[in-house]
C-alpha cells in the first residue's frame, strides 16, 4: 500500500517553511555577541596566560627547569602546599559545621553568622593580613605573650597558614548552605526515626546528599589557598626560602629582574590552577552523571 | 501499643499550635486527626513521634511516660508528607535503612535483611522496582515505599502525615482503600493526619476533629458526621446550609420566615442552625412554608440532583439542596424560579 495514501489528509507532509522561533534573536546578533565574548575572553584571559608560558620558555627548557628546582623555589612550593594542606581540611570541617548549623537549625544570630562568613570575600586580603599583624605582631594584643613563650606567628609558617585559613574561610560553607537549605530536614528526621544515630545520619544521609557541592567547595578553597597573595604577603616577612609561598616567590624574582625565573614559577602556579579547574570540571560532569543516573535531571 | 497524650501544649512564638490536648488512642485502631491547616494536627503527630518536644504535657506509650525517650528508641514508624525518601539510595536501600541502622547485636544478617525487605516490597506490591531511585517513581509508588520503609523496623505505632496529600484524586482513592486493607492485615496502632473529611470518614476507625490547637470532637465517623458536637464540626464535615435566627414559641425565626424546630432552647435565644443539603426540601413558592429562595442552577449527576439557590431578597446568600432525581424532575425547576425551602431536620447551636 502506498504510504502517503494511507495517511489522513492533515498528516500529509507539507513543504517546510523556515520559520524563525519567536524567541530567538536574528543570526547577526547572536554572532556578534559570541564574537564579543570570545574576543574579550581571548584578550583578557587567554593572552596573558599564554604570555606567561611564552616568557617562561623564552630562554629555553634548561633555564626553565633550573628556575623550578632552585632551592628557594622548591621551599616556596613546599610552603604553598603545606598551607593548602592545613587550610583545606580546617575549612572543610568548619564549612560543614557552619552550613549544618545554618541550614538545619534556627538559633539567635544565625543571620549575623551567615553575613560574617562572607566577610573574607568582601574585605581586602591586605586588611585581613593587617588584622593578623595587629593581633600577633610584636606590639599586638597577643604579641607580648607570644614573645614570652617564644612562639613565632608573624614572619613564620604559622602566620602564613593563619592568613590562608582566613581568606579561604567562606568557600565550603558558601557552597553547602544553599544546597542544605534546599534539601530541608525531612530526610534527616526520617533517618533518626528509623533509629540512626546523629553521626550515622550525617554519614549516610546528609553527606551523600551534598558530596558534589562539598568537593566543589574544597577545590575552590584549594585554588584560593595556593594562589593567595595579599594577606600572606603582609604576614610573611619575605624571608627567602623560609616564609615565601609561590606567589610571593614570583614577586621577589620579578622585582629582581629575573624575568625568566619569575615566569617559570608563575607558570607552575598557573598549571596548579589549571589542574584544579580540570578536576573541578571532571567532578561537575561526574556529579551531573550521578544525578542523571538517579533520574533527577530528566 | 496504645498511646495517650495528656495536657499537651506547644507554642511557636506567639502562635499556639496545641492548647491543652488530651487524647487516648486505643491499641490496634486507625485514627484520623482531622482539621483545617494550622489546627495543630501535624504538630500533635510530631509530638507523639518525639520529633517535636511539647512545652508541657505527657506522651504515654502503653501507659508509660515516653517524654524522656528519644525518637530513635520510640519505635514509631513515621511517613512524612513529602515521603522524605533518601534520594541517593535505591528503593531497596531505602527500605533496608532502618534494619541496617540497628545496633550490631540486634542487626539481622544481610541475607535476612534482603528477605525482609523483599517481603515488605511485595506487601506494598512494588518488589519489581527495588533497584530504582526515588526520583524515578510516581507519587503513589513513593508513598508506598515510604510506608514500607517505616514498617521495616516493625514499629509499634505507625504515624502518617497527610499520607495522600500530594497525590491526584484517583490515586488517592485507591491508596486509601489499600491503606485500610493493610491496616486490617497488620493491626498496628496507626494515626494519620488529614485535612480531607472524606478521607478521614472513609478510612479511620475513629476521627479526632481539631480546630485552633484544641480537640473539638472525638468519635466514630458515623458519630461525628451525624451528631456533630460543635458548629465547627458541622461546618467542616461536608456541605452545609447555615441559618442564623432567634428561637420563638412556634419555631425558629430566620428573617421573615419561621422554620419548624424542636431544640431545647428558651424563646428569645439567638441561635445558629445547620442543615445538610439532603436535609432540605424544595416546595412550591405558593405553599407559604419555610424560607423563600430562588433557583440559581440545577445540576443532575447520577441518582441525585444538586440545586443551588439564592436567598430571596438576599442575593449573596447561597443554599444547596440535594434531591432524588425524580423529585427534582417532578418539581420542574428552572433558573430564576421562586421556591421555598423546608428543612426536614435542623441542628441548632447557641450563637456566641
Amino acid at each position: 500500500m502506498d504510504a502517503v495514501a494511507a495517511l489522513p489528509i492533515h498528516e500529509i507532509p507539507v513543504r517546510r517553511i523556515a520559520v524563525r522561533p519567536v524567541t530567538a534573536e536574528p543570526a547577526w546578533v547572536r554572532r556578534a555577541l559570541i564574537a564579543l565574548a570570545l574576543a574579550f575572553f581571548g584578550l583578557f584571559l587567554l593572552l596573558p596566560l599564554a604570555a606567561v608560558f611564552v616568557e617562561a620558555l623564552r630562554k629555553g627548557w634548561a633555564v626553565y627547569l633550573a628556575a623550578l628546582v632552585e632551592p628557594d623555589a622548591l621551599a616556596a612550593l613546599k610552603l604553598t602546599l603545606l598551607a593548602a594542606a592545613i587550610a583545606v581540611p580546617l575549612n572543610l570541617v568548619f564549612g560543614v559545621a557552619a552550613a549544618w548549623a545554618i541550614a538545619k537549625f534556627s538559633f539567635r544570630g544565625k543571620a549575623l553568622l551567615l553575613t560574617l562568613i562572607d566577610l573574607p570575600f568582601s574585605i581586602s586580603p591586605v586588611v585581613a593580613g593587617l588584622g593578623l599583624v595587629l593581633l600577633f605582631g610584636g606590639s599586638g594584643w597577643f604579641g607580648a605573650w607570644l614573645a614570652a613563650h617564644e612562639v613565632k606567628v608573624l614572619f613564620a609558617v604559622p602566620g602564613i597558614v593563619l592568613a590562608t585559613v582566613l581568606v579561604t574561610f567562606p568557600f565550603v560553607a558558601r557552597e553547602l548552605v544553599p544546597l542544605m537549605q534546599a534539601q530541608g530536614r525531612e530526610e534527616e528526621e526520617a533517618a533518626v526515626v528509623l533509629g540512626a544515630s546523629g553521626w550515622r545520619t550525617f554519614w549516610h544521609v546528609t553527606l551523600p546528599n551534598v558530596k558534589w557541592g562539598l568537593l566543589y567547595g574544597v577545590i575552590l578553597t584549594n585554588a584560593r589557598a595556593m594562589g593567595e597573595f595579599g594577606a600572606v604577603s603582609v604576614v610573611s616577612g619575605h624571608i627567602r626560602g623560609q616564609t615565601t609561598t609561590l606567589p610571593l616567590h614570583v614577586e621577589i624574582l620579578y622585582n629582581e629582574y629575573q624575568f625568566s625565573a619569575a615566569f617559570a614559577v608563575a607558570s607552575l602556579l598557573a598549571l596548579l590552577a589549571l589542574v584544579t579547574l580540570v578536576v573541578k570540571h571532571a567532578i561537575e560532569r561526574r556529579g551531573d552523571f550521578a544525578a542523571l543516573r538517579r533520574g533527577s535531571l530528566k | 501499643m496504645s498511646i495517650e497524650v495528656r495536657h499537651i501544649c506547644k507554642r511557636f512564638g506567639a502562635f499556639t499550635a496545641l492548647d491543652d490536648v488530651s487524647l487516648a488512642f486505643p491499641e490496634g485502631e486507625l485514627v484520623a486527626l482531622l482539621g483545617p491547616s494550622g489546627c495543630g494536627k501535624t504538630t500533635l503527630l510530631r509530638v507523639i513521634a518525639g520529633l517535636e518536644p511539647p512545652d508541657s504535657g505527657q506522651v504515654l506509650f502503653d501507659g508509660e511516660d515516653a517524654s524522656g525517650t528519644h525518637v530513635r528508641e520510640r519505635r514509631v514508624g513515621f511517613v512524612f508528607q513529602h515521603y522524605a525518601l533518601f534520594r541517593h539510595m535505591s528503593v531497596f536501600d531505602n527500605v533496608a535503612f532502618g534494619l541496617r541502622m540497628k545496633p550490631r547485636r540486634e542487626r539481622p544478617s544481610e541475607a535476612e535483611i534482603r528477605r525482609r525487605v523483599m517481603a515488605l516490597l511485595e506487601l506494598v506490591q512494588l518488589d519489581w522496582i527495588a533497584d530504582r531511585f526515588p526520583s524515578q517513581l510516581s507519587g503513589g509508588q513513593r508513598q508506598r515505599i515510604a510506608l514500607a520503609r517505616a514498617l521495616a523496623v516493625e514499629p509499634k505505632v505507625l504515624l502518617l502525615d497527610e499520607p495522600f496529600g500530594a497525590l491526584d484524586a484517583k490515586v488517592r482513592k485507591e491508596l486509601r482503600r489499600w491503606l485500610r486493607r493493610l491496616h486490617d492485615e497488620l493491626h498496628v496502632t496507626s494515626i494519620f493526619v488529614t485535612h480531607d473529611q472524606e478521607e478521614a470518614l472513609e478510612v479511620a476507625d475513629r476521627v479526632v476533629l481539631m480546630h485552633r490547637g484544641r480537640v473539638e470532637q472525638v468519635g466514630t465517623p458515623e458519630a461525628v458526621y451525624h451528631h456533630p458536637a460543635t458548629p465547627f464540626v458541622y461546618d467542616f464535615l461536608g456541605s452545609v446550609n447555615r441559618f442564623e435566627g432567634r428561637v420563638e414559641e412556634t419555631g425558629l425565626r430566620v428573617g421573615e420566615a419561621l422554620l419548624p424546630h424542636e431544640a431545647p432552647f428558651p424563646a428569645g435565644e439567638e441561635v445558629v442552625a445547620f442543615a445538610r443539603p439532603f436535609e432540605l426540601d424544595i416546595v412550591a413558592a405558593e405553599s407559604g412554608q419555610g424560607m423563600p429562595a430562588r433557583v440559581a442552577r440545577v445540576l443532575v449527576f447520577g441518582a441525585s440532583a444538586r440545586v443551588e439557590l439564592e436567598g430571596e431578597g438576599e442575593p449573596g446568600r447561597r443554599f444547596e439542596v440535594e434531591l432524588p432525581r425524580e423529585r427534582c424532575a417532578a418539581l420542574a425547576l428552572s433558573p430564576g424560579q421562586p421556591v421555598r425551602l423546608v428543612p426536614a431536620r435542623l441542628r441548632v447551636f447557641a450563637a456566641h
